[in-house]
């Protein structure tokens, strides 16, 4: 039964990846959302909507929120007031197991399971869904020629045995396994050297096209908020203080923007 | 090499010992795991409780295991003694290894790791079979690896207990004075505890998460797992079923002489009856009258005195009669029990000194000794120290002063101690073949202070009932042994470390 649903589910959800037609839907919605811990606001008051297929970078020095956002959104953080809505719906009337299984997600350091080869890595959400072997050896394949890993080579290397970016292409793989609609990224990139850094940006920014996924994308290197964005959002002290087309942010008024574009002139 | 040769002739006693031991380990070290291990990780799901929890495991891990064992013979009354104490023991001193390395083990996960686990919608059971537990095994694994080595070492003081295991041989070794059967014990504890470490040590460098043999560690856990489960199911239906059937249990206190009685009450039913024996040795203290109130055994041998004052609370008195019409009365009513026929002996307390200093200052009794005392220092057992017929109406009745106040020592040791002039005067038992082996005289009791110590069986009134052929077969034993026939049976067993049960079959072939 599972398996069944699990699939057509998944079915479902691919001619829904947008097309670009039509007036833009938000996928993800901020309203009013506050987190608190000791009295200290991580974030407050964000408003705002990622829309379908796009990519928002969320840009900020260090301790500006923006991870804090990402984590709000696949609810490993909750919000103190306010709510964050995915698909419509509140995270917290989402079960937040099917919720996080519906979102990819890949982290700076990778978290990729040093236990686990390449494969098992990548299979991991496809088999907590309960797919079928095949269906999900099928499926690492594809995502490792995607990413751009011979799956010959790679499929059965364990993290250890990899480079950083060779791993950072297996923490992509493995966000898209199960085919979300949404993925989240955090400073996925940031601990790689500068040329393979921007070898990757050049690849995941075809990829973005091709694929059609909502993203939600934080760095604090703005060359990649450029590479990368459809829209930039600047954090600042817990707040969204700008939130614009790549080309509006170039030129806005703003003194931490400014700074941030200052940065690379 | 002396070693080598009684390691040989005693294979099947060493073996036996050996597996004793290696079970008490098992189910203890198992048991621990099966307990310690989901509380690891319980309390990285509570980490309030991690402190408190924690503390209690480091409590528990100072307590000197002897104390342990003290303390749990009251608690657990008729099961004070034997595998149950040692087991619950060890148990507890496992706990904390196990705990705690579960414990960090688990906390020590990568958190980008378990952040990735969460953030990819694992639930937390998920996250902990196939994520933290993993990663966390070999830390585990070295967890019940320190565990099994600490217990391996202190089952040996288990036999203290009548638990049996190695440390039997160390123990009766130091009461005998006898290194090779010392070291009897304690080298094949020793390598038992080297090859544990090895063994564990291994398996948890396999299990480390960079080991590469990821294919074969589920396999290996369950296999590990399933051993470790069936170990511990097994010791406890053998020590369940360590009693039972048409047999008697005959127990032994903790010394040669009680040891050679119960061989003698042992091979004396054997040969006059169709019931079958099984002993139970080496207990301590007053271990025996416990569990024989308790069922646990069915006969050992007592001695008058020691049942007179240490158990009935008697002022001492010294008419032998008088004493031995006073116990059998009183254990029929108070437990139960039935005193049979002295075997003929009086064990009694030995003054001793060095055979110089006697014949050097022309001592025989301990009045004369009394003189010379300012000068002396005395070392006694945790027994003569204690009891109402022992340490103080002694000094009081001979009006002895010594130099400084008495050691108190292992009974065992203490003549070693006054053969090595580390000490000039102790109280042994009349009986003890040392006296000879070591040159010591012992001075007569010139002022009768003593009260009587004749050595007779006491056997449960219900076993009697049961098989009353025991009753008429021990009784042929009243008035065999003399004073001079223990004292050489003692030697043939303490200094010529001859087979009790060899020594013993000659005796009563006689």
């Amino acid at each position: 039964m599972l398996e069944v649903n699990s699939v057509s589910q998944s079915q479902q959800s691919e001619p829904r990846i947008g097309s670009g037609d039509g007036p833009a839907e938000a996928v993800i919605q901020f309203r009013n959302v506050n987190l608190q811990v000791n009295q200290k606001y991580l974030v407050e008051d964000l408003v705002f909507e990622v829309l379908r297929g796009e990519t928002l970078v969320l840009l900020g020095r260090s301790g500006s929120g923006k991870t804090t956002t990402l984590k709000l959104i696949n609810r490993l953080l909750e919000p103190t007031s306010g709510d964050v809505c995915v698909e419509g719906t509140s995270t917290r009337s989402w079960n937040q197991i099917e919720l996080r299984r519906h979102i990819g997600y890949v982290i700076q350091d990778t978290g990729l399971f040093p236990h686990f080869n390449v494969e098992r890595n990548i299979a991991v959400v496809p088999r907590l869904k309960g797919w079928q072997e095949n269906r999900t050896r099928e499926r690492v394949r594809e995502l490792l020629e995607l990413v751009g890993l011979d799956p010959g080579m790679f499929a059965n290397r364990y993290p250890r045995e990899l480079s950083g970016g060779q791993r950072q292409r297996v923490g992509v793989a493995r966000a898209l396994a199960a085919d979300p609609p949404i993925v989240l990224m955090d400073e996925p990139f940031g601990a790689l050297d500068p040329l393979t850094r921007a070898e990757l940006q050049r690849e995941f920014a075809m990829l973005t096209k091709r694929l059609n996924k909502t993203i939600v994308f934080v760095t604090h290197d703005i060359r990649e908020a450029y590479t990368l964005a459809s829209r930039i959002g600047l954090f600042k002290d817990g707040h969204l203080i700008e939130l614009d087309t790549p080309d509006r942010f170039a030129s806005s008024n703003d003194p931490e923007a400014q700074a941030f574009n200052k940065s690379i002139e | 090499m002396k070693l080598i040769d009684f390691l040989v002739q005693n294979r099947s006693e060493v073996l036996q010992l050996t597996f004793e031991h290696l079970l008490l380990v098992l189910i203890a070290t198992g048991s621990a795991s099966l307990i310690g291990i989901p509380v690891g990780i319980i309390l990285t799901r509570r980490t309030s409780l991690a402190k408190p929890v924690l503390a209690v495991a480091n409590v528990l891990q100072t307590i000197p295991s002897l104390a342990l064992f003290g303390f749990l013979i009251p608690v657990l009354g008729p099961y004070g003694i034997g595998r149950v104490p040692a087991i619950i023991a060890l148990f507890l001193y496992s706990l904390l290894p196990i705990i705690r390395n579960t414990f960090t083990g688990v906390n020590g996960v990568d958190p980008a790791v378990r952040e990735a686990a969460r953030g990819m919608g694992m639930t937390d059971w998920q996250m902990l079979t196939q994520v933290e537990l993993p990663l966390a095994l070999n830390v585990i694994v070295a967890g019940v690896r320190v565990a099994t080595v600490i217990s391996v070492g202190t089952a040996t003081i288990a036999a203290a207990i009548g638990a049996g295991g190695l440390g039997t041989y160390i123990f009766r070794g130091l009461r005998t004075v006898d290194r090779t059967l010392i070291l009897a014990g304690a080298v094949p504890a020793a390598a038992m505890a080297l090859l544990a470490d090895l063994a564990l040590g291994s398996l948890e460098r396999l299990l480390s998460p960079g080991s590469g043999a990821s294919v074969n560690r589920r396999k290996w856990v369950f296999g590990v797992g399933a051993l470790l489960i069936i170990a511990v199911l097994v010791g406890f239906f053998n020590v369940g079923i360590s009693k039972g059937g048409d047999r008697v249990v005959v127990g032994s206190k903790d010394f040669t002489e009680s040891r050679i009685l119960s061989e003698i009450v042992a091979q004396t039913i054997e040969n006059g009856t169709d019931v079958r024996v099984q002993q139970a040795t080496e207990l301590s203290g007053d271990l025996c009258h416990r569990e024989i109130v308790a069922g646990q055994i069915d006969i050992y041998v007592e001695y008058t005195g020691t049942a007179f004052t240490a158990i009935l609370k008697h002022p001492p008195i010294s008419d032998p009669r008088a004493v031995y019409d006073q116990v059998k009365s009183d254990y029929e009513s108070l437990y139960k029990l039935e005193w049979l026929q002295p075997i003929g002996f009086n064990n009694t307390f030995a003054i001793l000194v060095r055979g110089e200093d006697a014949r050097r200052l022309g001592l025989k009794t301990i009045s004369d000794a009394a003189r010379y005392a300012m000068n002396w220092r005395a070392g006694f057992g945790q027994d003569f120290m204690s009891r109402k017929d022992g340490y103080p109406g002694f000094v009081q009745m001979y009006g002895l002063r010594f130099a400084e106040p008495p050691r108190e020592m292992d009974l065992s040791l203490s003549y070693q101690a006054l053969a090595n002039k580390q000490v000039d005067l102790i109280a042994g038992n009349s009986t003890d073949g040392l006296i000879e082996k070591l040159g010591l005289v012992q001075l007569e009791d010139d002022r009768h202070y003593f009260p009587p110590y004749e050595a007779a069986p006491i056997i449960r009134r219900d076993t009697l009932d049961r098989y009353p052929q025991i009753g008429n077969a021990l009784n042929r034993l009243a008035g065999r042994i003399t004073n001079e026939e223990m004292r050489k049976l003692n030697f043939a067993v303490d200094a010529e470390k001859r087979d009790v049960r060899v020594v013993v079959r000659e005796f009563l072939a006689q």
